[in-house]
């Protein structure tokens, strides 16, 4: 923010300071809150001559003049080119066989992003226990599961199911499936869940032990130290402090996960993306506006898990800041109440 | 927190709160503890003085078993740790037993390790909650009581980051304090610690020894040892060099290398 040229006072015509500002001359009147700040209306005036003018910065304002101009245009084409067709966007939007693919993609990734947390933590477990079994079975599964691409993964379980029941009695897992009904759409939904789920275990078994390593060693010697009884070690102590550097790369994790439930198209199941290009094959008019819903239902999927990031790290804050992050809205205060000081800096000068 | 009196004839009748039987631990093939044994009494207040890497630390972190001795034991009020016997041998307990001996034995680390999520208070609650000792509430009135004890009262909502160091140890003390330990470890609880600070913290550990609690001490301030010990031992090289009352042992060193650690250190 720079000043108009008119205001600058030349340093040589100006008069003589009398008496220097400082901590030394107290403000007439004693507003606790506000007494020390400087500019305060009340405050004795610094001299115009001592004022100190911001250095001018014309290559920032040339910057920023052509940044906007660019961002001018693209939008301006983003609303006016017919290619986007947002009449047609807007008939898509809230459609209800649209809906129905995003509360799929919702489901999915919902079931994955739970059920892949707690798989990667048990994963992160075996690789961090004493027993070298359990350790190389961990190791083994994460390989596996970060090697292989994930339509692989669903196209095996997909095919997989297809000849489930004749399978279904000596598989582990057998009684998660059988207590689906025979509806064709139940059992791919479990398929996609299922394939989701191994894919983002063997990921967040990488992200839980990072954070499970990242705790200080002294946090486990002083649980040892007291007796704690190992569960409440790692529940109480140990975890909810890894917690704090697990938050965010676990988000990375689930946004990609929302992204990847698209590929869930592939086993028949109508997500977000599978409702917008079966809708896009029926009407081939409409396939870029459908893409375009499909595009902002993705962006404010990843914007709520944004926001809802923010807090869960503030919360996991705790106690290793000395004060928490603002939130946006006391960043805002602040911001106005920055204003509203300068403008009373302004007024007194 | 004693025992029942033992049947060992006519001369002994109260166990020793404290006592290590030979000792020798191995880092890997460099031995820090060699044939150690140790009796400290119930009340008794002992420091430990030694040069760094001498094995001081090692034999505190062995008497609440944090460090496993590979031969010897040691026994606190009669009860082995760790280790059972097993008529002539000695096995290894399982964790959840040792875990249990471990929440009777108090330990004051150098560097604090208070639990940074939790406020001076749930850090004090914690462990008696966690191991079935107190009820919630139960376990928050004693907190509160040992926080003002340790002159923390106006502190138990704060977290540790928000605590000086000194104040940081005093929690810590009181936390050890918590589970109303029979015998409790310092384990050089001032090195970490401003100059400044470190009177508040020795005089909270002054006030334990003078009420009677058995108190094992690491530590390099000389001058506190002299004050509050009940004896001293000089460990050198994985062995006790000698040990007596202060006075003694301070003023009046049998031992040539005593002699020349207490040249540089007093």
């Amino acid at each position: 923010m720079s000043e108009p040229p008119g205001a600058a006072v030349p340093l040589a015509s100006a008069p003589p300071a009398e008496e220097p500002p400082g901590p030394s001359s107290p403000p007439r009147t004693a507003r606790p809150a506000e007494a020390e700040r400087p500019g305060d209306g009340t405050a004795p005036r610094p001299p115009a001559a001592q004022r100190v003018l911001p250095l001018h910065r014309p290559g920032r304002w040339i910057a920023t003049a052509i940044v906007l101009v660019l961002v001018a245009q693209i939008a301006h084409g983003l609303v006016t080119n017919p290619f986007y067709q947002w009449d047609r966007f807007r008939y898509w939007f809230l459609r209800p066989a649209i809906l129905d693919g995003l509360l799929i993609t919702l489901k999915v990734t919902a079931y994955s992003a739970v059920l892949g947390l707690f798989g990667g933590i048990l994963v992160a477990l075996g690789r961090l226990s004493r027993s070298p079994v359990l350790r190389a079975v961990a190791w083994t599964y994460t390989w596996l599961f970060r090697s292989v691409p994930l339509i692989v993964v669903l196209l095996f379980l997909y095919n997989f199911s297809a000849l489930y029941k004749t399978l279904s009695l000596g598989v582990p897992f057998g009684p998660a499936f059988l207590t689906f009904d025979e509806s064709r759409l139940a059992t791919d939904i479990v398929v996609a869940v299922v394939g989701l789920t191994l894919n983002e275990a063997a990921y967040a078994s990488e992200v839980v032990r990072s954070g499970i390593l990242a705790v200080d060693h002294g946090q486990h010697e002083a649980a040892l130290a007291l007796g704690l009884p190992k569960s409440y070690q790692f529940t109480k102590i140990v975890f909810p402090q890894a917690l704090r550097s697990i938050t965010p790369n676990y988000v990375n994790l689930l946004i990609n996960l929302i992204k990847s439930t698209s590929l869930v198209f592939y086993v028949s199941l109508l997500d977000l993306f599978g409702s917008a290009q079966s809708m896009g094959s029926t009407y081939p008019g409409d396939i870029v506006p459908l893409l375009l819903v499909a595009t902002v239902w993705y962006l404010i999927l990843t914007s709520a898990v944004s926001v809802v990031q923010f807090y869960v790290e503030r919360y996991f804050a705790r106690g290793a800041t000395r004060t928490l992050p603002p939130t946006p809205l006391q960043k805002v205060r602040a911001g106005l109440r920055d204003l509203r000081a300068r403008a009373r800096r302004e007024a007194a000068i | 927190m004693t025992t029942e009196t033992t049947e060992t004839g006519t001369t002994e009748i109260r166990p020793a709160a404290v006592q290590v039987h030979d000792v020798h631990k191995w880092y890997g093939a460099h031995q820090v503890l060699d044939g150690v044994e140790l009796t400290v009494w119930p009340g008794e207040v002992t420091v430990i003085l030694g040069p760094s890497g001498s094995g001081k630390s090692t034999l505190l972190r062995v008497i609440n078993h944090l460090e496993k001795p590979e031969v010897g034991y040691v026994s606190v009020n009669g009860e082995p740790i760790g280790v059972r016997r097993h008529g002539e041998r000695l096995k290894e307990l399982s964790e959840r037993v040792i875990l249990g001996q471990r929440s009777r034995i108090g330990f004051v680390f150098q560097n604090f390790n208070l639990f940074p999520h939790l406020t001076a208070l749930d850090n004090v609650a914690a462990a008696p909650v966690a191991t079935g000792k107190l009820a919630k509430p139960k376990a928050q009135e004693l907190a509160r009581e040992l926080l003002g004890r340790v002159g923390l009262a106006d502190k138990v909502g704060a977290y540790p980051r928000q605590l000086s160091g000194g104040q940081q140890q005093r929690v810590a003390i009181a936390r050890a304090l918590a589970l109303r330990p029979g015998v409790i470890l310092f384990d050089e609880p001032t090195s970490a610690l401003d100059p400044e600070l470190v009177g508040d913290v020795l005089a909270v550990i002054k006030d334990l020894a003078t009420s009677g609690t058995t108190l094992i001490i690491v530590t390099h301030e000389i001058g506190f040892a002299r004050e509050v010990a009940d004896r001293i031992v000089f460990i050198d090289g994985g062995r006790i060099v000698e040990q007596g009352p202060p006075t003694e042992l301070l003023d009046h060193p049998k031992h040539e290398r005593t002699r020349d650690f207490l040249s540089k250190v007093l």
